[in-house]
């Protein structure tokens, strides 16, 4: 924090500067989480199948498939920050950095894969 | 602990303790979040992944959790049931989190008891969950 010694502010110690950042952006998610999963559980809920073409038919309307993807985002962002402090409390040194690394990779590539499927059914669902 | 001849004295309290709801519904929590964040996001990519791929790619995924009649076997009953509890669990923790972010329910009983609500509202909501998706649908 600000009242880190002198040799301690020369070298960029202390507080990185982003805890509030963080927190809130997590507090943020954690306020939409609960609206989308909300509407996905309740949107489950009310689908008459479950099989291939029921599926298609509901994320191919854009008032599904745009909560959808805004759900993919709120989410995965949230579980990011959650899992970054899973992972600063439990792992040291070394293999905390490389975890935080593939924790970004884990978290960004499973996004896009959420997301262009929601777009392909939602692009061309409708044609099925 | 040991009474060695240390410069700076130990805590003597750090190895005893006992489970209380407070520090349990915490762990939860976290344990819950976890596991959504790994099983259940990668079970939601694969499903739209899945419908996505087309009809083949999706019936592949069906039967891991389905009989072919459409319901849900054993396979699938863990997971969706583990899943839900799950849910509501880290869900009705996290609005608690959200009184402690403003500053509320840190007196020892209610504290106490709303750690213990988070559990009766995950089985509860579970339940009215599954109830309505076995009982009321079929």
């Amino acid at each position: 924090m600000g009242t880190g010694t002198e040799i301690g502010r020369v070298r960029g110690l202390g507080s990185a500067k982003e805890g509030a950042h963080h927190w809130w952006i997590q507090r943020l998610t954690a306020g939409s989480n609960l609206l989308l999963m909300l509407w996905f559980l309740f949107s489950l809920l009310r689908l008459p199948h479950y099989d291939h073409a029921t599926i298609m038919a509901w994320l191919s309307e854009p008032l599904a498939a745009i909560p959808m993807i805004l759900l993919v985002l709120s989410v995965f962002w949230h579980f990011r920050l959650g899992l970054q402090v899973v992972i600063e409390d439990y792992q040291h040194g070394e293999s905390r950095v490389v975890m935080l690394v593939l924790l970004n990779f884990y978290t960004i590539a499973m996004a896009a894969f959420a997301i262009f499927a929601i777009l392909k059914i939602a692009f061309t669902g409708g044609a099925v | 602990m040991s009474s060695s001849n240390r410069q700076r004295p130990l805590s003597p309290h750090l190895s005893i303790w006992r489970w209380g709801p407070g520090m349990a519904t915490s762990i939860l929590h976290r344990a819950t979040g976890t596991g959504m964040a790994t099983v259940g996001a990668v079970l939601l990519v694969w499903w739209l992944a899945a419908a996505a791929s087309g009809e083949a790619a999706y019936g592949e995924f069906l039967d891991i959790f389905t009989y072919k009649s459409g319901a849900l076997n054993i396979v699938g009953y863990i997971f969706g049931i583990g899943l839900t509890l799950t849910f509501f669990q880290h869900m009705s923790s996290g609005i608690r989190h959200f009184f402690l972010d403003a500053g509320a329910n840190y007196e020892l009983k209610g504290n106490k008891m709303s750690a213990q609500a988070t559990w009766v509202a995950a089985i509860v909501l579970t339940i009215l969950f599954w109830g309505y998706l076995i009982g009321v649908k079929g």
